[in-house]
């Protein structure tokens, strides 16, 4: 039987999976990056993004260059943690179906 | 269950798009490869040809008093097949990076420039002060043990095959170190040769 519980549900939307994908291989991103690779609209990126730091899985820093802000996005220990286990969990569950 | 097995499969297939695509460099056009070896096969050839016209057997071990006309004009092919080679290079991966619709100047695109061009510099300054020093022999191995060098340290943000083209260069430019005499030789098979082969071989398998 498969335990579909044992999925984190945190990463049940794409935009995360993807906002994780991306910070695992690289360090601080920076948001307008994050949103062309993903293709998706500010707002969209933003609620994702703090929904993952309100998990502390990623940490967010906010600065201003010059006059412009600049939001940029690194994956925390925690989060790395929890997205290798979702990534082990998910191989697990394609193995066994 | 089939729905859900469905549904995983493409979130993993999504996951690993991602992780290449940012921190990769994927654009690089197999075409970029045949390109660039075809000119420096053509130059390599030419340069071949001028040695033999001016009765000179490419560099044989001992010193030899090349005219310094005939020194500008050999420096001179050098810089035009290396100014056509990358200015042909980064034609088609442009190309391919619109076609597929990829951004090019991406932070892969930049650490990939920065590790290829610094042991790349340091390479080039090395083989000025070779060329100063009249050392002219050892020229092919070292553009050849370098540009091996520089491929490999680059190849973390691009294709794996780059790392092996890298030790394939190099290992030509240590095998040419022992064999002096034949250093244009080597030289040709090296950027010519081995990128067009490259290059084919890539266009094949990532089209």
């Amino acid at each position: 039987m498969i335990n579909i519980q044992s999925l984190n549900k945190e990463f049940e939307s794409r935009v995360r999976l993807g906002i994780m994908s991306i910070l695992m291989v690289r360090d601080w991103v920076e948001f307008r990056e994050l949103k062309e690779l993903l293709e998706i609209t500010d707002g969209n990126l933003a609620s994702h993004a703090n929904a993952l730091e309100k998990n502390s899985y990623i940490e967010v820093k906010k600065e201003f260059i010059g006059k412009k802000p600049r939001t940029t996005y690194k994956v925390t220990t925690l989060g790395k943690k929890a997205f290798t286990d979702h990534l082990a969990q998910l191989e697990k569950l394609m193995r066994q179906s | 269950m089939a729905t859900d097995k469905y549904q995983y499969q493409e979130d993993l297939t999504a996951i690993r798009s991602m992780m290449e695509r940012s921190s990769r460099f994927i654009s690089l056009s197999g075409l970029s490869g045949v390109a660039a070896g075809l000119i420096a096969l053509i130059g390599g050839l030419w340069a071949l040809y001028l040695l033999q016209k001016e009765g000179r057997n490419y560099l044989t071990g001992s010193a030899m008093p090349y005219s310094t006309a005939f020194l500008w004009q050999l420096l001179i092919i050098a810089l035009v097949i290396l100014i056509l080679a990358i200015t042909a290079a980064a034609y088609f991966t442009m190309r391919k990076s619109r076609r597929s619709g990829l951004k090019i100047w991406t932070a892969a695109t930049r650490q990939l420039l920065l590790n290829l061009f610094v042991p790349l510099s340091i390479g080039g300054i090395c083989c000025l002060g070779l060329l100063y020093q009249g050392q002219m022999q050892l020229l092919a191995p070292a553009t050849l043990i370098f540009y091996g060098l520089a491929l490999i340290n680059a190849s973390k943000y691009t294709f794996q095959e780059i790392y092996y083209l890298g030790i394939l260069e190099a290992c030509l430019g240590l095998i040419s170190c022992f064999l002096i005499g034949y250093g244009l030789i080597f030289w040709i098979i090296g950027f010519g040769g081995l990128h067009i082969i490259y290059g084919i071989l890539m266009q094949r398998k990532y089209r």
